[in-house]
């Protein structure tokens, strides 16, 4: 019985998928696998490095720590979900490319996610509450400075819209 | 790491899950949030050949208060939590403890129960138990029981709850005037080395009642009797606060690890309890 697969429908990134998944399958790779939706970077896949952070019915999550079968009717957003569909970065993605948040990049999805909940939540944050709020994604190269200043360009570009 | 095969139970009512429990015993594993319980398999520290998901009974989404006290079920998310006003409310001790769970993304998911049903030695939420009295609900098919949180935790990782109980719900205790919850840690968001759950009733400048619960310095949370019976009676100044911090260090006897020698912990112990009493007395926000 435990090769058994079971039906999921979730939507992801505004369009619904119905789709026969293992119940041992975590999230990330379902993501990854069977929808090729491969900018959810896996780092470490038991939760301490946030690589893997998508927004699950808007809140951040790690999709290494979620059986896909537990996304079931849920909505999901991804990394491939920001931009607009002629290209358009979303003003967090353009905000952390001006500021070079990033060396080789492979936890830029992660905080890019988590940082779109945090502005979300609370438009101008103070740099302690970026660094709280991001503690929980780690990058092995930037030293974290060029993020949080990603971060507080991003407060600038968003502010300056409304 | 990939987890490891097993069945998977997603019941829609407590019955049907407490069905699954009983069927299936020591095999089975209840799922919540997954926060602890995933990592686990994914490391393989364990492989249970059953799940049993509870993410889909709706009645054990709930808060509400029960004779005057606050009741937790076991689907309520720590986020949920966090940002009810009912927690702040009426279980302010709970309250000043969430932040200090893992990272946002982590209390997006993981559960209140799920964090005191998994009983880590070093996790906020059972010291919160301890400090408030909290009472923790189970049943199984065939019984349900209450369990003072005194007598629930066992040892690291393990409670008296049986393999074929699911705590339903955690009824918190009643509040202090003033709380705090202060930890040492190696990184933001780790589980701490040492840590303190701090309630303190305060009448007329004196202190009345005084709960401290320490975590991370044994194999469960624990009180110090003898740390509260130096502040009760007193104004909790300077000679108040030194003479409980003696009694930590005196009655503490934790274990060194890779994080930490057994001399600091205890050293640790101290300071974090006095600290928690400044942050208790100074915090406006926590007086009830
Ligand atoms: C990176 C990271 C950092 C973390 N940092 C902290 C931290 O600083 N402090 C902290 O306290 N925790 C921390 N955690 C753990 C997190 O808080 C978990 O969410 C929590 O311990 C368990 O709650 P859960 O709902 O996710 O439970 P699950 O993972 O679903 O379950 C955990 C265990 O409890 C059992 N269980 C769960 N619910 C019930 C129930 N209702 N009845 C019977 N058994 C049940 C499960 O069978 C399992 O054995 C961290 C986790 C990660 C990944
Ligand atoms: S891959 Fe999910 S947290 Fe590291
Ligand atoms: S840019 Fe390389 S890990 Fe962050």
């Amino acid at each position: 019985m435990n090769d058994l697969t079971i039906p999921l429908t979730m939507q992801v990134n505004g369009t619904d998928h119905s789709i026969d998944v293992e119940p041992r399958r975590h999230l990330a790779d379902v993501l990854r696998e069977d929808l090729a939706l491969t900018g959810t970077h896996l780092g470490c896949e038991h939760g301490v490095c946030g690589a893997c952070t998508v927004l699950i019915d808007g809140e951040p999550a790690r999709a290494c720590l979620m059986l896909a079968v537990q996304a079931e009717g849920s909505e999901i957003v991804t990394i491939e979900g920001l931009a607009d569909a002629d290209g358009t970065m979303h003003p967090v993605q353009a905000a952390m490319h001006q500021a070079m948040s990033f060396q080789c990049a492979f936890c830029t999805p992660g905080f890019l996610m988590s940082t779109i909940a945090l502005l979300r939540d609370n438009p101008s944050p103070t740099t302690e509450e970026i660094r709280e709020e991001l503690s929980g994604n780690l990058c092995r190269c930037t030293g974290y400075q060029s993020i949080v200043d990603g971060v507080e360009t991003a407060v600038e570009l968003m502010g300056s819209d409304r | 790491m990939k987890f490891p095969p097993f069945t998977y139970h997603r019941p829609r009512s407590i019955e049907e899950a407490l069905d699954l429990l009983a069927e299936h015993g020591d095999d089975a594993k209840v799922l919540a949030g997954g926060q602890s319980l995933l990592p686990v398999m994914a490391l393989r520290l364990g492989r249970p050949e059953h799940i049993v998901d509870i993410g889909s009974i709706v009645e054990l989404a709930t808060i509400d208060v029960d004779d005057d006290r606050l009741r937790v079920g076991a689907m309520v998310r720590h986020a949920e939590a966090e940002g009810s006003p009912r927690v702040a409310e009426r279980a302010p001790l709970l309250r000043a403890a969430l932040p200090h769970v893992g990272h946002r993304a982590i209390r997006s998911r993981g559960t209140v129960v799920g964090s005191i049903a998994h009983a880590d030695a070093a996790a906020e939420l059972p010291a919160v138990c301890l400090a408030t009295n909290a009472e923790i609900e189970l049943r199984s098919a065939t019984q349900s029981r209450t369990i003072n949180a005194a007598d629930f935790f066992d040892g690291h990782f393990t409670t008296v709850a049986h393999s074929d109980e699911l705590v339903t719900s955690v009824r918190f205790g009643t509040p202090g005037t003033h709380h705090a919850v202060i930890e040492q840690s190696r990184r933001h968001g780790d589980y701490a080395m040492v840590g303190v759950a701090c309630q303190l009733t305060i009448a007329d400048a004196i202190v009345t009642s005084a709960a401290l619960a320490f975590f991370g310095v044994s194999s469960t949370a624990v009180r110090v009797a003898e740390a509260e019976a130096a502040l009760i009676g007193t104004d909790a100044g300077p000679e108040a606060i030194a003479s409980m911090r003696a009694a930590v260090t005196d009655v503490l006897e934790p274990d060194g690890d890779i994080h930490a020698t057994a001399a600091y912990r205890r050293h640790v112990a101290g300071v974090v309890a006095a600290r928690s009493i400044h942050a208790a007395l100074h915090n406006e926000e926590a007086a009830a």
